[in-house]
């Protein structure tokens, strides 16, 4: 059940949100090398500059959609263009996220809203506009299709001034397992498992600290990274293909077994 | 950065057993150099490059594979801690000498098989991107009580935490070992159905299928596991692409612990 190949996802077509940084890329790089075909789907312009030289260096197995996952008609247009274009679907990844910071007593409904519409909102109607066409998938192949939420370790644990963060991956955390649990009973064949990272250097993690750091709570931001790098048992942060390693195992037959199941990378961060 | 195990030296104890066998096969096709090891002084179709006859609970018999391994290698990359018992009794009727035996194959095992492996996975863990890697085989027992079972779920409840600290504390020296624990659910092995059988002996169910029916309802997949759906994971946690995931649970179930 095992090979040492590099096209295992071959003939497998895969959706990744958020997926034009930092973990989002990894993955997509990911199942490229292993042979899927994988839709990119991000919130900037089809003609942007900078998704055009991604997708000038992904080639031909890449596609670009555009999605605000926040917004439901993004998500129906994205789920006509998938399946007229592949007509199946094996695997989605809803890694599109941003953060929130600062005390509850002052952060604004409006602050909350926007990270509960991308982070939440966007993993829910990516679920519900893909289910068909993952559920048609799925029952062609072995192991089914596999639906793969980027949570958080702080989807498992509290943290200071990331109320709403550790809200909306909290939130994540139980949503894949209420879609796991509703897909296997009603025999969808479709797999769903979170994933829970520990902090990653990506240009998220980078702008947040900066954030910290312009408010004054260190003296740099990478004052702030050393202090994650020192916090974490394995001494450093991940890198993004660190992630991209377990969303590959999800998105394989490997995995046929998981469903429900939260996969935590996150150096011994959550064991402490 | 591959989910594959060139090179590996890999030892897994329980070799002999229904999901032994399949990690075996698994790691072996992954392109490890497995040895396998399990009760018997000898088994046959195990795909690995070498068997050995080791009763996990013994400190002298693990020296003695690990005398081979050093010889042999001089290191080891992948210590799945897989052999395990189960007893399935009342509380009232499990016999302290019982509840000592299972422990001592299930959980001490794993502390007196770290201690005289820790000098080959610490060469191993400088030879390799990643680290060397330590896989203990918990159990969905681990994170949900179960009757009847009340020493096998201690026992890998306490290998969960065991594979956790060990995580901690060796990321901490430097030791470059990562240590994850695996809980599978349900699995079709003649260790489950000899539990079911345990279930209508003890009179808690009527006959085998309905035990069976009560396990696999358990499951929303609505089934129970293969064999061959752990090997995977397995290779992953071995693999270089795990090389941030320590201290992890990494649940294979079908759902079980997601309701």
């Amino acid at each position: 059940m095992t090979t040492q190949s590099a096209t295992r996802l071959a003939g497998r077509v895969a959706m990744v949100t958020g997926a034009l940084r930092g973990i989002g890329i990894a993955i997509v790089e990911r199942y490229l090398a292993e042979g899927a075909e994988v839709v990119l789907a991000d919130l900037k312009a089809d003609s942007d500059p900078d998704v055009l030289a991604v997708m000038q260096r992904l080639g031909q197995a890449a596609s670009y959609v555009r999605v605000d996952v926040a917004q439901e008609a993004d998500w129906e247009a994205a789920a006509k263009v998938v399946r007229d274009r592949f007509g199946r679907l094996d695997i989605l990844v809803n890694n599109a996220g941003v953060d929130c910071v600062g005390p509850v007593e002052t952060l604004g409904l409006d602050a909350w809203r926007r990270i509960m519409g991308i982070n939440v909102d966007g993993v829910f109607l990516g679920t519900k506009h893909f289910t068909t066409l993952l559920s048609e998938t799925g029952k062609t192949t072995a192991a089914g299709s596999s639906i793969i939420n980027i949570s958080s370790i702080m989807g498992l644990v509290g943290y200071s001034e990331t109320s709403a963060y550790n809200a909306s991956k909290g939130a994540v955390r139980l949503f894949s397992k209420a879609t796991a649990i509703e897909f296997a009973q009603k025999r969808m064949a479709i797999r769903v498992n979170s994933i829970h990272p520990g902090f990653v250097k990506t240009p998220l993690l980078d702008i947040g600290m900066q954030r910290w750091a312009d408010e004054g709570l260190a003296p740099s931001a990478q004052a702030l990274i050393d202090g994650l790098d020192s916090a974490t048992p394995l001494g450093r942060i991940a890198r993004p293909e660190e992630i991209a390693g377990a969303a590959y195992f999800l998105a394989s037959d490997d995995s046929s077994y998981c469903t429900g199941s939260e996969l935590v990378v996150d150096g011994g961060w959550t064991a402490q | 950065m591959t989910i594959a195990l060139p090179g590996v030296i890999a030892l897994v104890t329980g070799a002999a057993g229904g999901i032994g066998r399949q990690l075996c096969k698994a790691m072996t096709a992954a392109g490890a150099t497995v040895i396998a090891t399990d009760l018997a002084a000898e088994a046959s179709g195990i795909d690995a490059a070498l068997y050995l006859q080791h009763d996990v609970s013994s400190a002298a018999d693990w020296s003695r594979v690990v005398a081979t391994i050093t010889a042999q290698h001089g290191r080891l990359d992948a210590l799945v801690n897989n052999a395990a018992i189960s007893i399935v009794t009342k509380i009232e009727d499990t016999p302290l000498a019982e509840w000592h035996r299972l422990n001592g194959i299930n959980v001490d095992s794993i502390i007196i098989g770290v201690q005289a492996c820790l000098p080959l996975l610490k060469a191993g863990g400088k030879a390799r991107p990643g680290g060397a890697s330590i896989v203990n085989f918990a159990s969905v027992g681990a994170m949900r009580g179960a009757a009847f079972n009340a020493a096998y779920c201690t026992s890998k409840a306490a290998v969960s935490m065991l594979s956790k600290c060990m995580a901690i504390e060796f990321a901490g020296l430097g030791y470059n070992i990562r240590s994850n624990s695996v809980h599978p659910g349900g699995i079709q092995t003649d260790m489950l159905e000899s539990i079911m059988q345990r279930y209508v002996d003890i009179g808690a169910v009527p006959s085998l299928a309905v035990a069976s029916a009560g396990v696999i309802a358990n499951h929303p997949i609505g089934r129970l596991g293969r064999p061959d759906e752990l090997g995977g994971g397995v290779v992953f946690l071995c693999s270089e692409a795990a090389s941030f995931v320590t201290a992890s649970e990494l649940v294979i179930d079908g759902g079980f612990t997601a309701m």
